[in-house]
């Protein structure tokens, strides 16, 4: 009888540490100092080198980076989470993000991505344009016209009247990019910085016609952000020469600011 | 129910604080659905479940599960078999190799699968020869899920059989039954509840897999993109379709789940001695039927 009082005291004690822990991690976000960054994946190379001279230029000032795709980055602002700068991927995510009055002042666009096709390394299915991902028997991978890579895809087929019927419709670029990388497709349809990062892995077919679907990236400060004069100045340093030689060394096009 | 522990069956020794703690463990599981349930937008409905991509995925769902379960009872049935009566070394091995997919990450399966089954895979150049193609079609949704399901057959399967015990077909056995009629005759129609319940759950399974589809498979409607994978991806522009659809797997899931759990006719096998051994040596050549 005495032996299981024990289990009885230690659980739910076990249990309340366990809980206090983790409200202890929580919510550190916004205090004094730090900058908390929600960008889209394709960001994260040339914003973890952006933030670097950031932290530089600005002493006693640390960024934290929350990268991933930006739909996903705007479903967490919305369900609160803290954060002092979103940059987002396309213009329509942005704009769900403003019209929910999560956003302070007008978002600025500092780069734009275009379109590429990219193929295995030799490229085994001898694509050499556009028109030829619509040929019939090639494997193409695109995203699905759900998410802005997609829609992109199929504004550039409409304008050029290429019928293309992908094998797959992936929910991301970087999907699109593993079915090239393992050589499961034939050819994929990804932005320019994806076969830049990508490396040796792919080979990149740009394109003429993909001027139809310039991606614009716009950034912005959130209105819950309690860092406002840092966040304000790390959008100047993107739209600045620094950022902008950063971006465009990771295949970004200049922002229309 | 004999007399002298009647006053046992009366007990229920459950201490009060454990039934605090159980109840926020059924919390843990409850709450975030009955969230989502909460956030169903009920006018829209019945349209956003019977748009055309919905039924597309889910019928692909429901065929692709089919079929995922039957290969898994052709192949789940003799492996269990071999893995609850053989008697062959590194059996154990074998047994934890075969349950690894229960607890690997399923996009590591799709992974692996990519590298047996695609271009550039194990198989791959086999598989081109044939004039076959896996990769991007319905077949490499099948496989992404038998890959992950199976182990739920053989685990139920091999379960039965173990506490079915080999007493009755010891005895069909010394009848002079050879080992293939004793196979057909007694192992099996003894373990079929256990059988049942085992192809239910794989069904299940099947039903909600996502990540190893994901990779290894694609995402095309009507050949590739199951329900799960519409749900990820309407998630991204329309979260009143992807709860929608949540809530038709949740309740097809719910159905499925209590289908398996249900005791059949209260049949409760009560063997004393499961693991007793024939003691007898079959006569081959034997006739019983």
């Amino acid at each position: 009888m005495k032996r299981s009082r024990k289990p009885a005291a230690v659980l739910p004690a076990l249990l309340l540490t366990t809980a206090l822990a983790g409200c202890a991690g929580g919510g550190g976000t916004g205090s004094n100092g730090t900058l908390t960054v929600f960008a889209a994946a394709s960001l994260k190379s040339s914003f973890t080198e952006i933030a670097e001279r950031f932290e530089a230029e600005n002493p006693g000032i640390t960024v934290t980076f929350s990268f991933a795709g930006s739909a996903d980055l705007a479903t967490q602002l919305s369900q609160g989470a803290p954060a002092d700068v979103f940059a987002s991927a396309d213009a329509g995510t942005m704009a769900k993000v403003q019209e929910a009055g999560l956003v302070h002042g007008e978002p600025r666009d500092f780069a734009t991505n275009t379109l590429a096709i990219t193929v295995p390394p030799g490229n085994p299915a001898g694509i050499r344009s556009f028109a030829d991902l619509g040929r019939p028997g090639t494997r193409l991978v695109a995203c699905a016209p759900q998410v802005p890579c997609g829609a992109a895809a199929a504004r550039v087929a409409d304008s050029t009247g290429t019928v293309l019927s992908p094998v797959s419709e992936e929910n991301s670029v970087t999907d699109v990019l593993g079915k090239v990388i393992s050589g499961e497709a034939d050819a994929g349809l990804v932005y320019v910085t994806d076969v830049r990062s990508a490396g040796t892995r792919v080979e990149g077919i740009p394109f003429p016609e993909a001027s139809a679907a310039v991606n614009p990236y716009p950034a912005a400060v959130l209105a819950g952000s309690r860092n406002e004069a840092a966040a304000g100045r790390f959008l100047d340093l993107l739209a600045g020469p620094e950022g902008q030689e950063v971006l465009a060394a990771d295949g970004f096009g200049p922002g229309p600011v | 129910m004999t007399g002298g522990h009647a006053g046992r069956q009366a007990y229920t020794g459950v201490p009060r604080w454990l039934y605090a703690l159980a109840v926020l463990a059924a919390l843990v599981v409850v709450l975030p659905l009955a969230a989502m349930v909460a956030r169903v937008n009920w006018a829209n409905f019945i349209p956003l479940v019977t748009s055309g991509p919905a039924l597309a995925a889910l019928g692909l769902s429901l065929r692709t599960a089919a079929a995922s379960t039957a290969l898994c009872i052709v192949l789940g049935v003799p492996l269990a078999v071999v893995l609850a009566r053989g008697r062959f070394p590194l059996l154990g091995l074998l047994r934890a190799m075969v349950l690894l997919p229960l607890v690997l990450p399923p996009v590591v399966g799709g992974i692996a699968l990519l590298y047996t089954f695609g271009r550039q895979g194990l198989l791959g150049g086999a598989i081109e020869v044939l004039g076959l193609q896996i990769a991007f079609s319905t077949t490499a949704v099948v496989l992404a899920q038998t890959f992950v399901a199976l182990p739920f057959l053989v685990v139920s399967l091999e379960g039965a059989l173990r506490t079915g015990g080999q007493r009755y077909e010891a005895v069909a056995a010394t009848l002079g039954a050879s080992p293939g009629t004793v196979f057909r005759r007694v192992t099996l129609p003894l373990v079929l509840p256990g059988l049942a319940s085992g192809a239910v759950l794989s069904f299940a399974r099947s039903l909600g897999e996502f990540g190893a589809t994901l990779t290894f498979a694609g995402s095309l409607q009507g050949v590739t993109r199951t329900l799960p994978l519409e749900i990820y991806l309407q998630r991204e522009t329309d979260p009143d379709a992807a709860v929608a659809l949540s809530l038709v797997l949740v309740a097809v899931a719910i159905a499925v789940v209590a289908l398996a759990y249900r005791r059949p006719g209260g049949k409760v096998r009560n063997q004393q001695a499961s693991g007793e051994r024939p003691t007898t040596a079959a006569t081959p050549g034997g006739a019983l039927t």
